[in-house]
């Protein structure tokens, strides 16, 4: 058991849909300062969520699909987002794609897939930033999404259980990192509801797929196009500098990319199997 | 006592993973309804905190903690966990909706799957779990007082 008692703090709200908790660890997790930094960051998250959520007719996002607004006029976010997800389109050939058929014709633009983990990211990025929280460690978890940065020195970064998808509660692996980001896509939770964006079937071949790597938008993005790929997934990913990934096949199989070999499955960090 | 926070803090993201979990390929699990004392008022928000344990004051210390009763769109909610030595050993729901069946069936997933959580989570000494989407606001809000009178 590790000897380190630095002090932490987390806290939890239910924003975008999902509850999203923001970890702290270090000398000043109980400053006053704090408080407020981590206040102001979900008030981000809010005021994110009312921009870009596709369930509230007000919303930006909702404003630009009727066309009552222009992507022009509506707030710089939105046309940061947009630029992102057709740098997703691109990096994933398609396997990423935040416009969708409407169901009346023509295509409806949904960049929920872009915007959760860049909003997760970048709350983490602006705590990390905080004058106070200088050499602390940080995470943002939204819904499974982890977002981290580790500013202390002598830390050993935070580690991340990868749930296995058939046995809610036993873990895959467990991924020790100190910045970056955690997402995993999948079918255990919410069925198959991701879709190939070019022929529309639901995609099958995996029951999930997380990527590790140094940004949680892009992880995000690449778990959703993992799944969309299916079987060529593991290969493509191998070839994403930086980033990697464990796939679950619909049949159960269990593989990584080589950057997380050492903690396969078969190695004593696997925990499936502990008890 | 840090070792202590650590310890409990850790364990944060595990105990929330499990209320996103489809409920469907789940037969009746027999759930721990525990002692259903708490506000039946109904739908008001009672924040009547109860805290029973050996804790030495501002410290966090060992017994359980039960979170605020939080309305929600279906019924109150509340979440009681049980620390000792340290460690979150117990975490359940003692009050939930129970007016539906889709509500049981629910509950009686989410209860023991909370506990396992609560068990692998700690043996595994890690900070947060990817692969879950979770959902329930209610228990979250009644978690987080829960471990806020733990004193994290």
């Amino acid at each position: 058991m590790t000897t380190v008692t630095m002090p932490r703090r987390a806290w939890v709200e239910q924003v975008m849909g999902l509850p999203v908790s923001i970890h702290l660890r270090g000398a000043a997790v109980r400053d006053p300062g704090v408080a407020h930094a981590v206040a102001a960051s979900f008030a981000e998250l809010r005021m994110i969520d009312a921009l870009f959520s596709t369930y509230r007719t007000d919303s930006e996002v909702s404003r630009v699909n009727t066309g009552q607004l222009a992507l022009a006029d509506a707030h710089p976010m939105l046309r940061e987002i947009a630029e992102l997800c057709e740098l997703a389109r691109d990096r994933t050939d398609g396997g990423f794609d935040a416009r969708l058929p409407s169901p009346r014709g023509g295509t409806w633009w949904d960049p929920s897939g872009v915007v959760k983990g860049w909003a997760t990211e970048r709350a983490a990025r602006s705590l990390a930033a905080v004058s106070t929280l200088a050499g602390h460690d940080v995470s943002v978890n939204a819904g499974g999404d982890i977002a981290v940065s580790s500013g202390r020195r002598d830390s050993t970064g935070w580690r991340i259980g990868v749930e296995d998808p058939d046995r809610p509660g036993r873990l895959l692996l467990v991924v020790p990192l100190r910045q970056g980001g955690v997402a995993t896509s999948g079918t255990a939770a919410r069925g198959l509801h991701i879709h190939d964006p070019r022929t529309g079937r639901p995609a099958q071949a995996l029951r999930a797929a997380t990527v590790v790597g140094p940004s949680l938008l892009w992880a995000d993005v690449y778990a959703t196009a993992a799944m969309v790929r299916g079987t060529g997934a593991q290969a493509w990913l191998e070839g994403l500098p930086a980033y990697d990934g464990v796939l679950v096949t619909a049949e159960g199989r269990v593989t990584a990319t080589s950057g997380l070999a050492g903690l396969a499955p078969g190695q004593p960090e696997v925990l499936a199997a502990d008890r | 006592m840090r070792r202590i926070v650590l310890a409990i803090v850790s364990t944060i993201a595990g105990l929330i993973l499990l209320f996103g979990y489809r409920t469907s390929t789940m037969g009746a699990t027999v759930v721990d309804q525990g002692s259903t004392t708490a506000s039946s008022s109904g739908q008001t928000q009672a924040p009547q905190s109860t805290t029973s344990g050996s804790g030495g004051g501002a410290g966090a210390g060992d017994g359980t903690f039960t979170g605020d009763t939080v309305a929600t769109r279906w019924g109150p909610v509340q979440v009681r966990i049980t620390v000792s030595a340290g460690r979150i050993t117990a975490a359940t729901a003692v009050t939930y909706p129970d007016g539906n069946g889709r509500d049981q069936q629910i509950n009686a997933v989410a209860l023991p799957v909370l506990a396992q959580e609560v068990l692998t989570s700690q043996s595994a000494r890690i900070d947060h779990v990817s692969g879950a989407t979770v959902t329930s606001e209610g228990y979250i809000a009644s978690l987080q007082s829960a471990l806020d009178q733990a004193n994290l």
